[in-house]
């Protein structure tokens, strides 16, 4: 543990290419990068098939059996076979961004729509009743009430790929894998270890920010977290429902 | 660096030699568990293609002589055969000097044969001696494409002197920081390259790096059969870089008979590195029996 604080707190280690602010903003390029890919991906695919109930049974069957790749496996196995196609640091880069995708894509994919389709069905009722088009149902009320369980998948998502982008450093790329990886072939431990509870640092701080941000953008209605605790005195089915309604017109219906 | 290096090496050729199904004697199923006879050499190796094929060279050109001998192939590493040599449970070895030395003295700085074997003099368990070392070396090389070697008109290492500058080599994260690593290009050869990428050490990140063209030079072992199924070069290295990792019998001193020491003597003075690298290739990527090649190797040789 000495050698972990006398290695962070080295200035040596914390300029140039091999530095620590170097490493740190490579490592949230990778993750970013790769997380803007599994919104881009699995936000509009659970959203349909949430909304439209089709094709749920083979959403369920794709997430699981991506989870089960070996990321690491697949990694290098994909760059064996891309590397001679792809042009120079793509060679890396992109096999590195692929496998994070498909860690991180089963996360986001099933939580939004579990949560599209496990929104009160009342609720759903109530917004046709009121003339609602299936885009009004779907963004006035369906994702309010999800919005809860797709910031949890993006949150475990996050978490997957950050602590997973280390990889990206066995096959030359930077990162914060690259301490972990030279430091356990140069056998500088304390190299290692900095790396380790940096990457360990970073999900956690990346995981506190979105906590925020889900208490920032789910509405009260849905996360019951009202200023007073008027609210209580309402039944649950009927504070559901009011809840539903009000998510809906928070988006000024 | 140099048992791990090795180690890395050690359990990719046994992944190789698992799945290509031709794997050697288990020790351990072997190990009738009555001690061989006082006149009976147990020959070992380590758990990949190499080691094996060198231990059925040794056998066959003791058995010639009329050496008793019991095999106990694919032991595994460096770790766990060294100590049964050292309690006896086995007598003779092939090992590579460097990296043998490495084990016993982990922070030696000798590079060179000749440094090494007389350290190894000095460094080995005394009731353990090794015998001549073979010119044949499975070292660390700086490995180019025959393109490249014939656009710079490359044979050894300093050639890449004037033109690294344009260069990106490739090679284990360790090669950033050791002597025996991109340091010691600069300092031995005043090449100074133009990126290092980390890959492994002459894995499959490397060859595939090599072969596609991302990094110019790479980290390939000196008996890699790829140098010869892809036609590379490895450069020569004239000032020592690498550690030196001539093909060495080490094997229990009360065994070492003259009539023992001679047989193993004239298998390592036989043995080249482009012998030992078309064997491996045999081996390895033809899927030859270790037992056949090594026999053809010694009755080609006139060793039976």
């Amino acid at each position: 543990m000495n050698g972990v604080f006398d290695y962070l707190s080295d200035s040596a280690h914390w300029s140039g290419t091999d530095g620590i602010p170097n490493r740190l903003v490579e490592h949230l390029q990778y993750s970013f990068g790769a997380l803007l890919l599994v919104l881009l991906i699995a936000l509009p695919l659970g959203l349909y098939v949430g909304h439209t109930g089709r094709g749920a049974l083979g959403i369920a069957g794709v997430a699981n059996a991506l989870r089960a790749l070996p990321t690491f496996g697949l990694l290098v196995f994909v760059v064996i076979v891309l590397s001679g196609y792809l042009p120079g640091d793509f060679a890396y880069l992109g096999p590195s961004l692929l496998v994070l995708v498909i860690l991180g894509v089963p996360a986001v994919l099933a939580n939004t729509y579990a949560g599209v389709q496990s929104v009160d069905p009342a609720a759903r009722d109530a917004a046709r009743g009121m003339g609602m088009t299936g885009w009004q149902v779907l963004w006035r009320v369906e994702v309010p009430n999800a919005l809860p369980l797709i910031i949890s998948g993006v949150r475990s998502s996050i978490l997957q790929i950050v602590a997973t982008a280390t990889i990206a450093a066995y096959v030359s790329l930077g990162g914060l894998g690259r301490f972990i990886i030279d430091g356990l072939s140069q056998r500088d431990y304390a190299q290692m270890a900095s790396g380790a509870l940096l990457v360990a640092v970073l999900a956690l701080l990346l995981d506190l920010l979105l906590a925020l941000v889900q208490r920032l953008v789910v509405s009260r209605g849905v996360s019951g977290r009202f200023a007073t605790g008027g609210a209580d005195a309402v039944p649950v089915d009927a504070r559901k429902l009011t809840a539903s309604l009000a998510a809906s017109s928070d988006e000024g219906v | 660096m140099k048992r791990s290096r090795l180690a890395a090496a050690a359990t990719a050729a046994a992944t190789m030699l698992a799945l290509s199904g031709c794997g050697g004697d288990d020790a351990l199923d072997t190990d009738s568990g009555k001690p061989a006879a006082s006149d009976t050499i147990v020959i070992g190796s380590a758990n990949f293609p190499e080691s094996t094929l060198l231990a059925e060279m040794y056998a066959g050109a003791l058995e010639a002589k009329g050496v008793k001998v019991e095999k106990k192939l694919n032991i595994g590493s460096r770790e766990v055969y060294m100590k049964a040599l050292e309690d006896g449970s086995i007598d003779l070895l092939p090992e590579y000097n460097g990296y043998l030395l490495g084990y016993y003295d982990e922070a030696t700085t000798a590079v060179t044969p000749d440094e090494v074997a007389a350290e190894l003099e000095t460094k080995l368990p005394t009731k353990l001696t090794t015998l001549e070392p073979s010119t044949a070396e499975d070292s660390d090389t700086l490995t180019v494409t025959k393109a490249t070697a014939d656009k710079y008109q490359l044979k050894s290492i300093a050639d890449l002197a004037p033109v690294a500058k344009d260069l990106v080599v490739g090679g284990p994260p360790e090669w950033k920081t050791r002597p025996t690593g991109v340091p010691g290009f600069q300092a031995k050869y005043g090449v100074t390259f133009k990126e290092f990428k980390v890959l492994d050490a002459g894995g499959p990140l490397t060859t595939a790096a090599l072969e596609n063209g991302q990094i110019d030079a790479a980290n390939i072992f000196s008996t890699d059969p790829n140098l010869i199924a892809k036609d590379w070069v490895a450069l020569e290295d004239p000032s020592h870089v690498f550690l030196a990792a001539n093909i060495i019998p080490v094997l229990t001193k009360t065994k070492a008979t003259q009539a023992v020491s001679d047989a193993l003597n004239a298998v390592s003075a036989k043995l080249t590195t482009e012998t030992l690298l078309d064997l491996d290739k045999q081996v390895i990527l033809d899927k030859a029996d270790p037992q056949t090649v090594a026999k053809e190797f010694l009755s080609s040789n006139g060793l039976t």
